[in-house]
């Protein structure tokens, strides 16, 4: 197979824009406003901790924009879960990212979680364990972009930017400009791959 | 990653350097913690087996697989079958059945690893192999000096001593080359193997010379014993060439380190003054060693099994 | 039994026939013919005379488990050898008159060689004092070759006297030619591979300086001189400068010598592991280079089988040695005649003619090796399959032992036939019995 390139026409994806740029931007914006709003005097106390690759980033938009609507900074974090997960065996190895939390810590804190999108909720319980290893939050919610369904586990978002229903067949792509070079959320049918 | 890691060689620079970042992500994560311990290998069992008395390697790797939740079990060649005879292979089979999922293998024999992993499916990690590598300690060595140094590209290292008897000179030598470190070996010439002139290295019968223009020095643990197959006249003589003491010490740059893989010989090949010297960086490669061998694992059997 | 074998090319010429009985050969020509013959088609085939190995590890008596002179014998028939000589490391030591004539009345029970029993040259192997060679010569083995082979006699005053003492017993001493002391816990060639592998050195200068001291002493005391197992280019320069000058010195190259090197010992299998060590690339070239122009005498295969417990482990603790009947032919076929360094006559006279002059086989009567392809000599040849390819499955050889380093690799040439005395040990490429 080596050197030579699968043909585009082989490829039976098709490719639906779900949120462009400006999308994407209004509910990064809504979100902000929700996580104002429930925190309410707790504000000061929110940490925001994204779970990488682009839960991180967003994490960060997110402190960003509660900033720039309420005028109270918030802390970030981000939480790398590799050496949490439990299905290592069938992903196989990858690099570890940052995992980088405020001086203060998160203990008695309001520990928001922040991730692309929700699926099986696999990512989220070994983000909770490795918060739980990482100090004792008071309260910790789930912001997610997308929430696609699925769910293996009794997990669910309590900030959610867009809901997604989608086969399992279908795939469902967030790109940031921070990693990918422009803000979009494509859903993508892949064939088998699941 | 290769399934095995049994040579320096087998670590290419994108894998030497992955080791390197995780263990350092592996650090970051657990610095300050209370609780050392990670979910990753629960269910995975690692095998310690051990030919030669070596408690501080086997401790590290045993720390390290327990910091990420294997199940451990040491295997040593005293008060077990490995003493009464039992061959290096059916060792390996009865691992095999047991379900060793990686084997951390220290043996007297050069080349040993490589036999076992004919033997076994799991990964096998050479844990030091008679005169031939020792790779998880260079891969701590270089984690120490791109920790302290803040890089290893361009960095000038001097290895010096017994680098014929030393598997721990002979994986720096691979790996810090790999990692485009400068390796300068200095020791009498009765201690460097014939054929070191085919190596990716300088070399040096003369260590006042080398001093000034080295980063990190790494001293090798000389036995004195050596004296008596004539390597060297005597004891004294070594230390008085090839010794590294607070005067040699000064004829360092500023920033150099001075490393050791340990056990030292105090007042033989190093100066106590030396080894406690803020120069030193021995207590802390010996905790480097930990996140290293905690990177080696997880990449070795966090993956897929093939 | 009389044998008409049809359309054999005798050392590579034009196909004729031969005729063999009672023994010997009784015609060579075209279209023979004779009633009652077992016909035996030739054709394509390559007739040799029987090739004589000077040097052979049968482990009888003493590991059994590792070979035996029957299972050893086959091995050699299957390589077309009629005639082996086994080394005297046996335990016990071949050092006295009594072990020697029951290696060679082994020999005769099995019928598949003559095997010759090669005596210790000293007590024990032990290199302090000289053995019974008179008694082991008169003895009815007729020991002429005498070797402390896997060690060096490295005591330089009792070389002297075993070179001298052999002279009245027509002898030679096979010295193996290994400077202990500078090899002590040696386990590969020493150069930048051992430093490497972290395996300790074997220098080549320890093989060579013993070379130089006994050629010195040969000549000194105008005693033969056969040297084992050459492995270096240095030796090759130091046998060719001694027999320029009229030394009378003779030597020997393993199969294993001219074809691999020290970078199969990168493996750390120790099937690899052999002593002297398998040496570099252009040791190799030295050593064909000089067998092509006959400094060095013959190929001789240091058979060394070993029990699979003494080579399936850690390199170091194995033992030294590797299987070479079966297979020496057709290295000496793939290293020296494909290349065009040696003819098929030049290979009887490296396999069989000298190594049987060096032996003492060389004589007249029925018993005698290495001699020409003509009629009245004894029948002893083989019939070579030269275009042949096959691949080596160390579980097919009729060794005992299955320490061959030539498993999994496809070598040419497959020996048809092999007769001793006109009887045939081996047809269609399987042993008789
Ligand atoms: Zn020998």
């Amino acid at each position: 197979m080596a050197g030579s390139p699968e043909p585009a026409a082989s490829r039976t994806s098709t490719a639906g824009v779900l949120l462009a740029p400006a999308d994407v931007a209004r509910v990064v914006d809504r979100m902000a406003h929700q996580l104002i709003e429930k925190a309410g005097e707790q504000l000061p106390d929110l940490v925001l901790v994204g779970i990488p690759t682009r839960g991180a980033p967003l994490a960060r938009r997110l402190a960003a924009r509660v900033a720039a609507f309420s005028g109270t900074a918030v802390d970030v974090g981000t939480v790398d879960i590799t050496l949490y997960r439990d299905d290592l065996r069938m992903r196989g190895v990858r690099a570890l990212e940052d995992t980088v939390l405020p001086a203060q810590g998160i203990d008695g804190r309001l520990v928001v979680l922040v991730d692309d999108v929700l699926f099986s909720g696999r990512s989220v319980r070994a983000a909770l364990d490795a918060l739980r290893d990482l100090g004792r939050p008071r309260t910790v919610q789930l912001a997610v972009l997308v929430d696609r369904g699925h769910r293996e586990l009794p997990i669910r978002a309590d900030y959610v930017g867009k809901n997604v229903p989608t086969s399992r067949a279908q795939q469902v792509r967030v790109h940031l400009a921070e990693t990918d070079g422009t803000d979009e959320v494509l859903v993508t049918e892949e064939g088998s791959r699941a | 990653m290769k399934r095995h890691l049994l040579e320096a060689a087998d670590l290419d620079r994108a894998d030497a350097t992955l080791v390197l970042d995780t263990a350092a992500q592996i650090d970051q994560a657990l610095a300050g913690r209370e609780v050392k311990k990670l979910p990753t290998l629960r269910g995975r069992t690692v095998v310690n087996l051990f030919y030669e008395d070596s408690t501080r390697t086997r401790i590290s790797f045993e720390l390290a697989a327990k910091r990420l939740s294997a199940d451990v079990i040491n295997f040593s060649a005293k008060g077990s079958s490995v003493s009464k005879g039992e061959s290096l292979k059916d060792t390996a089979l009865t691992l095999e059945a047991m379900g060793a999922d990686a084997i951390v293998v220290r043996h007297s024999a050069s080349g040993a690893p490589h036999r076992l992993a004919n033997w076994v499916r799991g990964s096998v990690v050479n844990a030091g192999d008679g005169t031939h590598e020792h790779p998880t300690q260079a891969l701590l060595d270089a984690y120490t000096i791109r920790h302290r140094l803040g890089r290893l590209d361009g960095v000038r290292v001097a290895i010096v001593g017994d680098v014929l008897h030393s598997r721990v000179a002979r994986s720096n030598v691979w790996l810090l080359t790999t990692l485009g470190a400068e390796v300068t070996l200095v020791a009498p010439p009765t201690l460097l193997p014939v054929g070191v002139g085919s190596w990716p290295v300088g070399v040096s019968y003369d260590l006042d010379a080398v001093l000034p223009k080295a980063d990190a020095v790494m001293m090798l643990r000389v036995q004195a014993e050596r004296m008596n197959a004539s390597f060297f006249p005597s004891a004294r003589e070594y230390s008085r060439r090839y010794g590294l003491d607070a005067r040699r010490m000064a004829a360092l740059p500023d920033e150099a380190i001075v490393m050791h893989p340990g056990p030292m010989n105090r007042g033989m090949e190093i100066a106590a003054d030396v080894a406690d010297s803020v120069r030193s960086t021995i207590v802390e490669q010996v905790g480097n060693g930990v996140s290293v061998r905690m990177a080696v694992l997880y990449l070795l059997l966090g993956g897929s099994t093939r | 039994m009389t044998y008409l074998i049809k359309g054999a090319r005798v050392l590579g010429g034009d196909p004729a026939d031969l005729l063999l009985a009672d023994g010997r050969i009784a015609a060579i020509g075209d279209r023979l013919s004779a009633t009652g013959a077992t016909v035996v088609d030739a054709g394509g085939l390559v007739a040799l005379p029987g090739l004589v190995d000077l040097h052979t590890h049968l482990r009888e008596p003493g590991r059994e488990d590792a070979e035996t002179v029957e299972t050893g014998s086959r091995a050699a028939a299957l390589g077309g050898f009629t005639a082996v000589h086994a080394m005297a490391n046996t335990d016990p030591v071949a050092d006295t008159a009594g072990v020697v004539e029951q290696v060679w009345r082994l020999g005769r029970q099995a019928g598949l060689v003559d095997v010759v029993p090669v005596g210790a040259v000293t007590v024990g192997l032990r290199g302090e004092r000289l053995a019974e060679l008179g008694a082991m010569a008169d003895s009815a083995a007729r020991v002429r070759v005498f070797s402390d082979d896997g060690h060096c006699v490295a005591d330089p005053a009792l070389m002297r006297r075993a070179l001298e003492y052999v002279k009245a017993l027509d002898g030679v001493v096979a010295q193996h030619a290994e400077e202990p002391r500078l090899t002590a816990g040696a386990q590969m060639n020493e150069g930048h591979r051992s430093a490497r592998l972290g395996l300790t050195g074997w220098p080549a200068a320890a093989e060579e300086a013993v070379i130089a001291r006994d050629v010195l002493l040969a000549q000194h005391v105008g005693a033969r001189l056969h040297v084992c197992h050459v492995s270096t280019a240095g030796s090759v320069e130091i046998l060719r400068w001694a027999k320029s000058r009229g030394v009378q010195v003779t030597a020997e190259v393993t199969p294993h010598h001219l074809l691999l090197t020290e970078a199969c010992a990168e493996t750390y299998d120790p099937v690899f592991k052999v002593n002297p060590p398998l040496r570099t690339d252009a040791d190799v070239e030295a050593l064909r280079a000089g067998l092509a122009d006959g400094t060095i005498d013959a190929v001789a295969t240091d058979h060394a089988p070993h029990a699979v417990e003494d080579k399936e482990s850690e390199w170091a603790q194995a033992r030294p040695g590797m299987l070479g009947l079966e297979q020496a032919l057709s290295i000496v076929v793939e290293t020296l005649v494909e290349p065009g360094l040696l003819d098929w006559a030049g290979v009887a006279d490296r396999m069989s003619v000298r190594p049987a002059a060096i032996g003492r086989l060389d004589g007249r009567g029925l018993q005698a090796h290495g001699r020409p392809l003509a009629p009245g000599e004894p029948a002893n040849l083989l019939l070579l399959d030269p275009a042949a390819r096959a691949t080596v499955d160390p579980a097919a050889l009729a060794s005992r032992s299955r320490n061959s380093p030539y498993a999994g690799r496809e070598l040419p040439g497959r020996v048809v036939a092999t007769f001793l005395r006109g009887v045939p040990t081996v047809l269609d490429g399987k042993a008789v019995r």
